[in-house]
């Protein structure tokens, strides 16, 4: 079982990963909005590569409202 | 299709269509691969009359307001039919607002019955806006875990009443909806909207992209927008038709809700559009050589044969694999709530999809114009729907004036809001604040906004929304034209300047290459339609619900930059 923190570093790396950034450039409190400059279309894709990570489903209503890296890794925690 | 001529309200239509296309699918609710329910119109009527029950138990009767706070799904649609069955008036709510500002808009519209889910309902529960709006004393949570705290709601699932609740007839004249413009033009307004404005919208609008049994719309724009509300509910609805609803949004699945469920209409917003155009192109653009050109030479077939009017049949032939893609049965992509861009709808067009492009505003009922397709015009807005009278006021030398409206579509006023109200029906006509003008076959061409425009010391009025095209594809994440005059203003008429608010994207830097490119593209223009300068933002640009840019948001969070220092010069 991850622990919150081993989530949340996967969270960042597949997310800097997935938009072409160096690894280590962001931080769990980073508004992903801003910091990676994305829609809530493209927020929306790379949910999907988070649940096929983690083998898991994240809802749309989990993640309504969601905007830092912090908060959803941690509503992936809950439903690993 | 139901006679709607003869009914009184939506209540009485759909209480009726329930009857008639009783054995017909009316919903089906689809989460991921998953479907999750189906319902014909007898198992629809089986969910909401005990539920109008409930409500009418707990004293809701006619006039009293229930506002829905929901995503897209098949209970959005069974309260809405019980509140409209128990006379009552539907609050459609912008799920997407923060918990405080749905407070403000409840405590505003006078709503004593609130039906939300409970992963909103969990943030609305906490927010300290929850003490001001007194007046809604139940609140309706769908889908909660079990033994959670509702906070003071009840479960949706179990407010059932036991007996057959009772029809409360509206006259046509009643309001229907308090619906609350998310319009880009200045605080959010509560529409009055009567029951005449949505039967007469809906007479309008299915004489042109007709329902039937059979045909089945993918709802994707929010249900409380009101072009999902008329084309995701009421008109399916009185034709028999079926509504498709995704619990979940992600492209994906979006992308296959069309082959799997045969989707007849779908309505997007011109961002998503143009989202979809970008796919295709990558799609084609990585086709091999020899296949690249038949498909061009296919396509350019099909574009010489669709010229005068659509012909499915044959488009379908001709782009068999675009069609299947698409499922096959798809008729119409319907595109509103913002500036749509000619070349996106004409790519479409091209490829045999139509984009039923239109214009419209929550105030006039919806739709004022839409493409006939008679033929296909990707320049314009297209014509005025039956019933609807179209004139362009104060107009200027080259006939572009504000878009005037009078029809049985148009809304009763704004809630609480009288002198409002005066200055936008005047004369029985609702200035929509929208500039335009009429080209010679009666085909309505948007040029901007009212207020967000310069005027030339020639005299030449210029709109942000025509300079726009000229960015299209520009590198970089969004931008939007403004009047710098609009956004900083200054008493002088003359000396006006437009300027380009860009955000780029992560990591794109501001160089010479790109100044280039905006240099290149701006010289395009006529002269005195040049943008002056650039202003760079780095926070994504306000939207709607609907994706379309706040642009007076935005024009707000651009006064706070010093003009002089903020714009830089080309």
């Amino acid at each position: 079982m991850r622990t919150l923190e081993q989530t949340t570093q996967e969270v960042l790396d597949l997310a800097a990963k997935h938009f072409h950034l160096p690894a280590g450039s962001l931080a769990p409190g980073d508004d992903f909005f801003k910091k990676l400059g994305i829609d809530s279309l493209q927020t929306l894709e790379m949910l999907s590569r988070l649940e096929n990570h983690f083998g898991i489903e994240l809802p749309d209503y989990e993640v309504q409202g969601v905007s830092d890296f912090k908060t959803l890794a941690e509503r992936i925690q809950s439903r690993l | 299709m139901l006679d709607l001529s003869k009914y009184q309200s939506i209540g009485e239509a759909l209480r009726d269509a329930l009857d008639q296309f009783w054995n017909e699918v009316c919903l089906i609710e689809a989460d991921r691969e998953r479907e999750k329910e189906r319902l014909t119109y007898r198992d629809f009527k089986e969910r909401a009359h005990p539920f109008a029950k409930a409500l009418q138990d707990c004293g809701f009767s006619a006039g009293s307001r229930a506002s829905i706070i929901m995503t897209n799904q098949s209970k959005w649609l069974i309260s809405a039919y019980a509140i409209f069955f128990a006379g009552g008036v539907l609050v459609p709510l912008d799920y997407k607002l923060t918990p405080d500002e749905q407070w403000q808009l409840l405590k505003h519209s006078g709503a004593t019955v609130l039906i939300t889910e409970y992963p909103i309902w969990r943030q609305l529960s906490t927010s300290a806006g929850r003490a001001a709006a007194t007046s809604v004393q139940t609140v309706l949570v769908t889908e909660a875990p079990a033994n959670v705290d509702l906070a003071g709601a009840q479960r949706w699932e179990e407010f059932r009443g036991t007996l057959e609740p009772v029809f409360v007839p509206r006259k046509r004249a009643d309001t229907a909806c308090i619906v609350y413009s998310s319009g880009t033009g200045g605080r959010p307004k509560g529409c009055m909207m009567t029951h005449e404005n949505y039967l007469e919208q809906c007479v309008a609008l299915t004489a042109i992209y007709p329902f039937w049994p059979g045909v089945r719309y993918l709802s994707i724009l929010p249900t409380n927008h009101a072009i999902d509300f008329m084309v995701g509910f009421f008109g399916p609805f009185t034709c028999g038709a079926a509504v498709v609803h995704l619990r979940t949004l992600r492209p994906e699945y979006v992308r296959e809700a069309f082959p799997k469920y045969k989707i007849t209409y779908v309505s997007l917003v011109p961002v998503v559009l143009k989202n979809l155009q970008k796919g295709l192109q990558a799609r084609f653009e990585a086709l091999p050589s020899g296949k690249r050109k038949i498909f061009n030479v296919l396509v350019g077939l099909n574009k010489a044969l669709t010229k005068n009017r659509p012909r499915p049949g044959l488009s379908r032939l001709l782009l068999k694999q675009v069609h299947e893609a698409f499922g096959g049965e798809l008729r119409a992509i319907i595109v509103g709530g913002a500036f749509s861009e000619p070349q996106t709808l004409q790519f479409f067009y091209d490829l045999g999809i139509p984009v039923a492009n239109g214009y419209g505003l929550t105030e006039a009922g919806t739709a004022i114009t839409v493409n006939d397709l008679k033929p296909f015009r990707a320049d314009t807005v297209g014509k005025p729907l039956p019933g609807m009278e179209v004139r362009i006021v104060n107009l200027t030398a080259d006939g572009v004036g504000e878009v005037a409206v009078r029809s049985k579509t148009v809304m009763a006023g704004y809630l609480n809001e009288p002198e409002l109200t005066e200055e936008t029906i005047v004369d029985g006509w609702l200035l929509t604040g929208d500039l335009g003008r009429f080209d010679g076959t009666g085909h309505l061409q948007l040029t901007g906004r009212k207020k967000n425009m310069i005027v030339t010391e020639e005299g030449k009025n210029i709109y942000p929304e025509d300079i726009e095209t000229v960015f299209e594809s520009l590198p970089g994440k969004e931008f939007c034209v403004f009047a710098a005059n609009y956004i900083w203003p200054k008493r002088s008429m003359v000396g006006e300047k437009l300027v380009l608010a860009l955000h780029l994207e992560p990591g794109q830097p501001y160089d010479e290459e790109l100044r280039q490119d905006i240099n290149t593209r701006n010289n395009r223009l006529l002269n005195y339609k040049r943008i002056h300068g650039v202003v760079l933002l780095e926070e994504d640009f306000p939207r709607t619900a609907s994706l379309k840019i706040k642009r007076n948001v935005l024009a707000e969070r651009l006064a706070k930059l010093d003009c002089a220092s903020a714009i830089l010069p080309l």
